[in-house]
């Protein structure tokens, strides 16, 4: 330090002829208004980024988390070394699950405005990032999930009856209406409890990696977060822990440009990549077009085989977009141009795999508007089923004394006498 | 955007405003009064917070003073106590309180304590905003009364507004204050003051005489209840949207309470506690947090130790179940008019 200091040390810089600080606050290229353009958007050509050996180590592929691994090119062709050259009947199930889950969004987004429930949240755009990824996972290996992972338990069968059922938080809901709407468990499709919560699931995903390590298992352990929530605490502890464990896990990033109101650039995007944040923890990092379900696969298949192979964690940035508002609860078009959803470079992800199923001579128009309509009235159907067994607020619910079970495993005195307070008050009121 | 612009105010003028509005009078009046105050939070800056009360701020006071932040609640916190080391009174907004754990630690070890351990050298003059309580199904991460434990920790201030007007005057003198205040604003009389009965149309602010709010400069101290009805039968102590809901309960039977609104829970207005319950002889505690360790297990125990010889009938306290806030059995855990009328009729029998 001695040689460092000058004479000055310790002593105020004012009179000196010093810049004035000055604080740097980011801002978005286009607001409510704006005319969008895109044109200096630097897309990498499909099929130029190489694959590395699944056991390489990641000093050696830092420049991965700075490029965008993407599959299909403009024509819909596959191309490269990512290309995961899967079978006509996966590509099909792929394109049938995204559909299913954009019908599914559209219903129950609809079923909120009717008053049938308090909140929903679409996922439109991103279906990729979440089918693109259960279908290169096992089906045992665990998914914590944040809430705008919905595709996972469509492509994984979940029944969506029971997914609406939770959504109206009615007498078939299994979580007994407890929590808001698309906060599913379903741990019997490998799909942890979500929170409402950002980024605690990330920890514990790495946990349950660890656990599955310790105990000998060949199952490992996936997680999702929005680009937004990577300032949290949780994400940064999250690393170090897969980092220092070498855990078998795969963390999702699912940059979609927008946190509510708050555009990527507040989580530091002006700055680096989301995947980049894998190179300080000396993880390794992927960088994927998330609207090229071929790339999502082929990205997490990689980083699953990694995993398995005890050659450690991966983390992988989703590049995507947020094509609707964040929730039921806000307009995007009090924060963010019209435009931008429509002229997004990287397209959308069920017109890019639909080009591509065309393009094989494996689907046709005919067959895709016949399938959208089909889907439509399934999940039309299937939100008559739910209804059914009640809708918020109408008094089809799970009883009164339910709100008193599961707070322990076995009820203390204490939320015993409460209950039946509480039973007791209500018939003393005649209700 | 601009919808709540606030037009500068001329002294003495008087506007209806509801809480949101009046919240952000306080705001842009302290910010047009203090160049050290600064807003920041998740959406507060261009979209104005999820619930509007910065709308109109960035535009005026610029990026510099009005800014998003990184969602990141232990970071807010802890920038916003580096920026009062500084010299600034950072406003921070935590979303939602359910939001506020992450925080935990900067506001417990750090804001509360630093002028304590460095004997006055520094301090953490901030005033957290945060929207807080149930009724608006949010389910239980949009839906908590943590203010227990804030007011568990010692050097942090506690405050709960229930109208516009004290939502002004409060905040004002809150960031105003050295001392680092959780300022929980209850989001479900933000529009208007809810009486507990969800099934009936929500009403407006329009009307209400606390909903006549200057729009220029006032302080409502910190530390002192006010008495929202004066009466013989017995007090009630509460806060926040409970104000509501008992003042209704109580014209609705025709018993002749004193309902005492706390509006600072730390420091309490003791003196006011003690005068209502030494008067009237019975008590009602109501808040909608969890009961065990809540904020109504500390009254309750300050009546005994300070009223006791004047009692003629066990302390009472309606509050949330011990359970997290369930969503589609909302309005069986908000304590509401049914179970507000029970406990009253309990303490009169005896």
């Amino acid at each position: 330090m001695s040689d460092r200091a000058g004479p000055d040390a310790g002593e105020g810089m004012a009179g000196r002829n010093l810049p004035t600080l000055k604080l740097h606050v980011p801002e978005p290229k286009f607001r409510p208004g704006d005319s969008v353009d895109f044109s200096d958007f630097d897309i990498p050509a499909a099929g130029a980024t190489p694959r590395p050996d699944e056991a390489v180590q990641p000093g050696a592929i830092r420049d991965m988390a700075y490029g965008l691994i993407r599959v299909l090119d403009e024509e819909g062709a596959a191309v490269g070394p990512w290309n995961p050259g899967l079978p006509a009947e996966t590509l099909l199930r792929m394109l049938r699950a995204m559909a299913l889950t954009r019908a599914f969004d559209a219903r129950m987004f609809r079923a909120q405005r009717q008053g049938k429930t308090s909140f929903y949240m679409k996922s439109t755009g991103e279906e990729a990032v979440s089918i693109g990824a259960a279908l290169a996972l096992a089906r045992d290996d665990m998914c914590f999930p944040s809430y705008r992972q919905q595709g996972i338990l469509i492509a994984r069968g979940w029944p969506i009856v029971d997914m609406m059922n939770q959504i109206y938080s009615n007498k078939g809901d299994r979580l007994k209406g407890r929590q808001l709407p698309i906060m599913y468990s379903a741990r019997e499709a490998g799909f942890f409890s979500i929170s409402g919560n950002l980024t605690t699931q990330y920890p514990q995903a790495v946990g349950w990696a660890m656990a599955s390590a310790a105990k000998g298992d060949t199952r490992i352990a996936a997680t999702w977060c929005g680009e937004g929530s990577t300032a949290e605490g949780d994400f940064h502890s999250a690393c170090t822990f897969a980092s220092v464990y070498r855990a078998p896990v795969i963390m999702n990033i699912v940059n979609n440009q927008w946190a509510i109101s708050s555009f990527s650039g507040f989580a530091g995007a002006e700055a680096t990549t989301f995947a980049a944040r894998a190179v300080g923890y000396g993880i390794a990092g992927l960088r994927v077009d998330g609207n090229d379900v071929l790339a999502v696969h082929a990205a997490t298949r990689w980083a699953a085989d990694r995993a398995r192979s005890n050659a450690g964690p991966t983390l992988i940035e989703h590049f995507t977009y947020r094509v609707e508002g964040h929730s039921t609860s806000d307009d995007p078009g009090a924060y963010r141009s019209a435009e931008e959803s429509s002229l997004w470079p990287l397209g959308d992800p069920i017109a890019r795999l639909k080009q591509h199923c065309i393009r094989l001579g494996i689907w046709d128009e005919d067959r895709h508007a016949a399938m959208d309509k089909e889907l439509a009235e399934l999940v039309r159907d299937a939100a008559r089923e739910a209804e059914k067994n009640g809708i918020l607020g109408h008094g089809l619910h799970h009883p009164m004394e339910s709100m008193f079970e599961d707070v322990f495993e076995e009820m203390p005195w204490h939320l015993r006498e409460q209950e039946q307070q509480m039973l007791d008050e209500w018939k003393a009121a005649g209700l | 955007m601009n919808e709540l612009a606030i037009e500068t105010a001329r002294e003495g003028d008087v506007a209806q405003m509801n809480m949101i509005q009046a919240i952000n009078s306080a705001l842009d009046i302290m910010m047009e009064r203090d160049p050290d105050v600064v807003v920041m939070g998740e959406d507060v800056g261009y979209f104005g917070g999820v619930f509007r009360a910065t709308a109109g701020l960035q535009q005026k006071y610029g990026k510099n003073r009005v800014f998003d932040t990184p969602i990141t609640e232990c970071g807010i916190i802890g920038v916003a106590v580096g920026m009062g080391a500084y010299g600034l009174r950072p406003v921070p907004e935590i979303q939602f309180a359910d939001y506020i754990y992450p925080a935990l630690d900067q506001l417990v070890s750090e804001a509360a304590r630093l002028r304590y351990r460095s004997a006055g050298e520094f301090i953490a003059p901030m005033t957290v905003r945060s929207p807080f309580g149930g009724g608006i199904f949010g389910g239980q991460t949009h839906s908590q009364s943590p203010e227990g434990i804030f007011t568990h920790v010692s050097g942090v201030k506690t405050v709960i507004p229930a109208t516009p007007y004290d939502a002004k005057g409060l905040l004002i003198a809150a960031i105003e204050d050295n001392d680092p205040t959780l300022f929980f604003e209850p989001k479900r009389i933000y529009n208007g003051p809810f009486d507990g009965h969800y099934d009936t149309p929500a009403v407006s602010w329009a009307g209400h005489p606390q909903a006549q709010v200057p729009t220029g400069y006032y302080r409502v101290p910190l530390g002192q209840a006010r008495t929202v009805r004066a009466g013989e039968a017995l007090t009630i102590l509460c806060y926040g949207t409970m104000v509501h809901v008992a003042e209704n309960t109580v014209a609705a039977m025709g018993v002749d309470a004193e309902i005492v609104d706390l509006r600072t829970l730390v420091p309490l207005d003791i003196e006011a506690v003690e005068a209502s319950v030494k008067k009237t002889g019975r008590c009602l505690i109501i808040h909608e947090a969890t009961r065990t360790s809540g904020f109504g297990s500390e009254l309750s125990a300050l009546v005994q130790e300070r009223c006791f010889y004047h009692l003629e009938a066990p302390v009472e306290r309606v509050t949330g179940f011990d359970t997290p806030y369930p969503h589609s059995l909302e309005w069986a855990y908000f304590p509401g008019p049914v179970r507000i009328r029970e406990a009253i009729n309990k303490i009169m029998k005896d």
